[in-house]
């Protein structure tokens, strides 16, 4: 990650939240809209955040993985189907469920990735037919057990879909406990502290996965796990002279990538919203991994790089919120899938490579042969 | 024990491959402290007797004793650990990391869950310091110069405590400089106890350094000599297994009308600088025209440019008196071009396809291998083994990949496929770069049986020996420019080498006046 690199998501981020600042400025205080949208923006870049960071394991150690729209997906679905038992059929309190719940996303995640290890690491199966088949095999998987389960003739839930045990619980972070008492009673500043606060009220996995970033920082630069993964993905063979098992390793990073993928699946029916539709994640994966690429296959990167999607999908929303205000002008704005489109013209925009090439690691997606 | 001093003994060792018998009852043996250079031609067998040595592949039969004791070597950890230590002709360094991380890669330095970097730094700093091998730890191995990071491959084993050293054909990524301070290393740390087995196919090295030399032909070791008991001539034939020419016999050149001339032409390379600055010249029918000069002096984009894979700014070329300039690579072709480029495997070649579809790239579109639209299998297959025999490709069967064959095989495939069309003018790039003494003198002796037989030859080369061999007359680039066109047969090295670096001799004579009776020009031949 170059600074160029760098100055680039800083400026589409101002240029997004500008235009939000600008049409809601009659109605609402410019601090308060910033807030609310970095707020809007750190939570809902949460699964791209965790996907990019799957993509980051998986092809660092060599193993191209285009399948993790499919793990998120099927992650989604099964961490919500265990929520949904543990609750209902089981009895369990919601915190357990849920719990349970997001810890199925995991390991389906993880699942996955060991499916498409097998794959593309025993079998030397194409890794983008390997993904290919991981993506389908949820849709599919998913869709049909949906299906069977709560809508078919004699399904568990007889024709109904049961109410998830709900989501994960916002956790506060005490800033305006700390901050507000410095206001003295000037509720102008009292405000803006409770706005503030609120960009770091996050959910757990939103707060995970930042803190994700970081650890796969440390682990991929610092570490001699790091280093070794790097090694795998770079030059196999290097790695193999010097003794290192580089199938081992390719392994137990996919399935790493796997279970984060699962994680951000999670997210979807576990954290943001208790429910589940087919094909909800509506192509996050793929956008994780142009974030992952645009990041240039670094953590920090990749975790920048989906804020920018974080903030163009925050965009969506809050301008629906002004959508009275738009000027007349500009009045295609208040198309909502005109806004709609930015995150994926965005991420055309950083594949064409007009914002510098990234290097991806020199084994990339290139099978191990002793 | 003390009197023998062998550290490393290899008994029978055989290793099969489908298809390929590699290693037949091998012996071999290393002793204390000296540089054992193993020998032989490309696929005689060394690369897979060390892949065993150093754990990569497991022998069928045969075994290994380090220090006098039976030792199984199932992987590089178990070679390591027996203090063995190979430096591959391909380097196994990773490019994006630093010297430092390279070192400590499977045998990392850690504290407090972190990589010691710094510690690591240190020891390698140590012992480059020893052994008299200068590397900056911290700098990226990428950014090094081949030279430097064959010094880090070597740090590396020392890094692991290695005393028997594997040097897989070092000095072929080398120039002369690098390749002798590569020697000098090697007898510091002889003398230090270290023992080398030197792998390599070039007869000087092998004389100058070592002090038993094993030979090794089609997966047998022929038999291990002293250094001051052979010559060239005899280690050559101990290697091919018959008489090796190591001169070359040719007639005197009798060239006829010029087939390519090039007029101005300007070149630019891939960063769009002027790579060829308006050279001009001129090759006859029946002659060798050579291109020497230092790598990087244009010769590379001139071959480009005249084979049609580079477009030209400016000047014009006329093969047989058509205007080829700036036409497509088949119109050339077409007129009567062959060309053996400098990248066989990236451009004269595609890997993947079988040596029976190889053999067909410049022609499959046209009868007899092909009727209209489809491909006439039967012709290409007879068109393969007829080429296979009469070019002495040595391959199991023609539907083998290409990437399957040992560079000097693949060359050949590259020179049957194009000397075996009626040709006009063959420029060959590099054709000989990397191959072993018997590919050469192969491949040499084809190339001026074309001249003999009428066709304007253009040899690229950076082996001044190979240019001298080989030309009737000598052109010598620099920066872009031919310097001078000079005959074959009155030139000396020393001429050529002052050439390369841009001095004409008027020149020479010029700016150093007193030095005139200094420079001879004498017969090489």
């Amino acid at each position: 990650m170059d600074w160029k690199r760098f100055s680039f998501i800083a400026l589409v981020i101002i240029v997004l939240f500008g235009a939000v600042v600008m049409v809601g400025q009659s109605q609402q205080r410019p601090i308060l809209i910033i807030t609310s949208m970095l707020a809007t923006t750190i939570a809902v870049a949460t699964p791209l955040t965790l996907g990019a960071l799957s993509g980051v394991f998986c092809e660092r150690s060599g193993v191209v993985n285009i399948g993790i729209e499919g793990m998120m997906l099927s992650a989604a679905f099964f961490g919500w189907l265990a929520a949904i038992y543990m609750f209902h059929v089981f009895g369990f309190p919601i915190g357990i469920s849920i719990t349970v719940g997001a810890l199925f996303a995991v390991i389906t995640g993880g699942l996955m990735g060991l499916l498409l290890a097998v794959l593309s690491i025993t079998f030397n199966v194409d890794q983008i037919i390997g993904g290919t088949v991981i993506n389908i095999l949820a849709v599919g998987l998913t869709g049909f057990l949906n299906r069977q389960l709560f809508f078919g003739k004699g399904s568990v839930f007889g024709g109904q879909v049961p109410n998830s045990p709900g989501v994960l619980p916002t956790i506060h972070i005490p800033i305006r406990e700390i901050f507000a008492p410095l206001c003295s009673d000037s509720i102008i500043c009292i405000e803006n502290i409770r706005a503030i606060n609120r960009v770091f009220d996050q959910k757990p996995i939103a707060m995970g996965a930042v803190l994700l970033v970081f650890i796969a920082h440390f682990i991929l630069f610092k570490t001699r796990w790091g280093l070794r993964t790097r090694s795998v993905g770079e030059h196999p063979k290097a790695a193999d002279t010097v003794g290192i098992n580089v199938f081992k390793m390719r392994y137990a990073n996919v399935i790493i990538g796997g279970c984060l993928a699962g994680l951000a699946g999670a997210y979807f029916t576990i954290e943001s919203v208790p429910s589940f539709e087919p094909l909800l994640t509506n192509g996050r994966g793929f956008i994780s991994l142009a974030a992952m690429i645009f990041g240039n296959w670094t953590p920090i990167g990749a975790w920048a790089a989906a804020l920018v999607f974080g903030a163009s999908q925050a965009l969506q929303i809050n301008m629906q919120l002004f959508r009275e205000s738009i000027p007349p002008q500009w009045a295609f704005l208040q198309q909502s899938y005109v806004v709609g489109l930015a995150p994926y013209i965005l991420t055309m925009l950083i594949l064409t490579g007009i914002i510098g090439k990234t290097t991806p690691p020199a084994a990339d997606g290139v099978p191990y042969e002793k | 024990m003390a009197q023998t001093n062998i550290v490393l003994e290899a008994k029978d060792i055989t290793k099969q491959f489908p298809g390929v018998l590699a290693n037949d009852g091998v012996n071999f043996n290393l002793r204390k402290g000296e540089i054992h250079a193993l020998l032989g031609e490309n696929g005689a067998g060394k690369s897979t007797l060390m892949n065993v040595l150093y754990g990569l592949h497991l022998p069928d039969k045969g075994e290994i004793y380090v220090n006098e004791k039976p030792v199984l070597i199932h992987s590089s950890n178990d070679s390591i650990a027996l203090g063995i230590g190979m430096v591959h002709q391909h380097f196994m360094l990773i490019p994006v990391f630093t010297v430092a991380e390279n070192i400590m890669l499977g045998d990392e330095t850690v504290r407090r869950g972190m990589l010691d970097q710094n510690a690591v730094a240190e020891k390698v700093n140590q012992l480059s310091k020893q052994y008299g091998m200068d590397v900056d730890p911290l700098a990226l191995v990428g950014q090094l110069p081949v030279g430097v990071q064959q010094r880090v491959e070597i740090v590396k084993t020392l890094y692991r405590d290695a005393q028997i050293l594997i040097l897989d054909e070092p000095t072929a990524v080398l120039t002369p400089q690098e390749a002798d301070d590569l020697f000098r290393i090697m007898r510091d740390l002889t003398k230090r106890g270290v023992s080398i087995i030197f792998i390599t196919h070039k007869l000087k090295e092998v004389l100058a350094i070592a002090d038993r030399i094993t030979v090794m032909r089609a997966g047998r070791t022929v038999g291990t000599v002293s250094p001051k008991d052979v010559n060239p001539e005899k280690l050559a034939t101990m290697m091919v297994g018959r008489e090796v020419n190591l001169v070359i016999l040719k007639k005197q050149a009798n060239p006829k009308e010029a087939t390519l001339v090039v007029k101005d032409l300007h070149v630019e390379d891939d960063r769009r600088y002027p790579a060829v600055r308006g050279v001009s010249f001129e090759v006859h029918a029946g002659e060798v025209l050579g291109i020497a000069g230092v790598q990087g002096n244009g010769q590379t984009q001139l071959a480009e440019a005249l084979t049609g894979l580079r477009p030209t700014q400016s000047g014009q070329v006329t093969l047989a008196g058509k205007d080829i300039t700036g036409k497509t690579p088949r119109v050339i072709t077409e007129t009567g071009l062959a060309n053996i480029p400098e990248d066989r495997q990236r451009h004269g070649l595609v890997l993947s396809y079988t040596i029976a579809d190889n053999m067909v790239l410049c022609n499959y579109y046209r009868p007899p291998f092909a009727n209209g639209v489809v491909m006439q299998p039967d012709q290409i297959d007879a068109n393969a083994r007829q080429l296979i025999k009469d070019f002495d490709v040595r391959t199991p069967s023609p539907f083998v990949p290409a990437s399957k064959l040992s560079g000097g095989n693949q060359q050949k495939v590259i020179v049957a496929r194009e000397l075996s069309r009626p040709i006009k003018l063959l420029i060959a790039s590099q054709p000989t770069r990397g191959l072993d003494v018997g590919s050469i003198e192969y491949i040499h002796s084809r190339i001026i049986q074309k001249r003999d037989e009428g066709a304007a030859v253009l040899l690229v080369s950076s082996e001044l020996d190979e240019i001298m061999v080989l030309s009737d007359r000598i052109a010598v680039m620099y920066r872009g420019q031919i310097v001078d066109i000079v005959p074959a047969a009155n030139v000396s090295k020393e001429y050529l080498g002052l050439l390369m670096a841009g001095v004409k001799l008027e020149d020479a004579v010029k700016s150093a006046p007193k030095q005139e009776k200094e420079i001879k020009v004498e017969r090489v031949f």
